[in-house]
């Protein structure tokens, strides 16, 4: 059975589009599937650097599209999952070196080879986003609960709607607990009701998101992270288990001593 | 000093603010409807139903709505009942 194609895409800059790709990635290749992930944001590439690859890249997207090298000399094998693999972005062209018929062919060139593809898109409605939405099946957009990122997530499911890509499900990243409890944060109710599209999957605010990252080893290889967790959750989701959503963990003092009373 | 302001019903929450500001920009950027076009439109409106019936011009209601990710404009208009 060929693969899927899912783009990973945001509007806004900086929500975890790049996180949520390396981790969806490791989590889909934790359940023995074969996952490609490909980093469409050229010129500002980072999957490399967030799964801890940058090392071992040799060819890049470009290189492909280009005809310097084959498909597969492009692709980097994960250090840690060998199911997983990357197709790393070109680091010093920019999002004028692939156009959107090329990166359908890509796609199609990697589905009967993978289970699993997906697409990091760089931020923005520019190119880059066009070329990364050309070959997908489905797309997930990241947001964070600010009016800046809700914003730009509605316009870039517009662009989707009207593009007729989808089905859309959304991922809404960095919850902060303690913060909608004060009434200080929008709740994902708030953020569904705005957006009107599906949750895929919530994933709380967690200062280890960028400890793992310094490391190269993405989140959901940690067995114990409640955010590992989440990110495993939305792979499970994502081929087609029914996983009810996980309640934040309490991050207010009162919450931390009491799961702390009951974890001790 | 915003929690008390809260707790005494002063101030709405932040979270309520960015909701309500929200919405509203997006009922422009969705269907491209500003205040200033519905004041126009409610106008507009007026006059030309004006000119076959009796309007409530007072008791109009021109609102935007969402269901779903439709945009729609709801318009209720009171009828005047007719001169004998």
């Amino acid at each position: 059975m060929p693969g899927t194609v899912i783009t990973i895409t945001s509007g806004k800059g900086g929500v975890g589009k790049t996180t949520v790709t390396a981790n969806l990635g490791t989590a889909l290749a934790l359940l023995g599937h074969r996952v490609v992930v490909v980093d469409a944001d050229i010129g500002l590439r980072n999957l490399d650097l967030v799964l801890g690859l940058e090392n071992r890249i040799v060819y890049d997207l470009v290189d492909v599209v280009e005809g310097r090298c084959r498909l597969r000399q492009a692709l980097v094998r994960d250090k840690h999952l060998s199911e997983l693999h990357l197709l790393p972005a070109a680091q010093t062209r920019d999002k004028t070196a692939v156009s959107p018929r090329q990166m359908a062919e890509v796609c199609d060139a990697l589905r009967p080879h993978f289970d699993y593809v997906l697409v990091d898109s760089p931020a923005g409605i520019e190119q880059g986003f066009q070329n990364a939405i050309a070959g997908a099946d489905r797309v997930i957009v990241v947001t964070t609960p600010e009016v800046s990122a809700v914003h730009d997530a509605d316009r870039i499911i517009g662009l989707l709607e009207a593009a007729e890509r989808g089905p859309i499900q959304l991922i809404l990243n960095r919850i902060k607990l303690d913060m909608v409890r004060r009434g200080d944060m929008l709740t994902v109710e708030d953020v569904l009701q705005i957006l009107a599209v599906d949750l895929i999957g919530i994933i709380p605010e967690d200062e280890q998101i960028i400890v793992t990252t310094n490391r190269g080893t993405p989140i959901a290889l940690n067995g114990n992270s409640p955010t590992g967790r989440a990110f495993r959750d939305i792979a499970r989701r994502l081929r087609g288990e029914e996983v009810p959503l996980e309640p934040l963990r309490d991050k207010s003092w009162l919450g931390r001593l009491f799961g702390f009373m009951r974890s001790s | 000093m915003g929690f008390l302001d809260r707790l005494l019903g002063r101030e709405p929450s932040s979270r309520e603010v960015a909701r309500e500001r929200l919405q509203l920009v997006l009922i422009y950027d969705r269907a491209g409807l500003s205040p200033a076009i519905l004041d126009t439109l409610r106008e507009e409106i007026v006059a030309v139903l004006s000119r076959h019936i009796e309007i409530d011009r007072d008791g109009i209601d021109l609102s935007v709505t969402q269901e779903g990710r439709q945009t729609k404009l709801v318009a209720n208009i009171p009828l005047r009942p007719r001169r004998p």
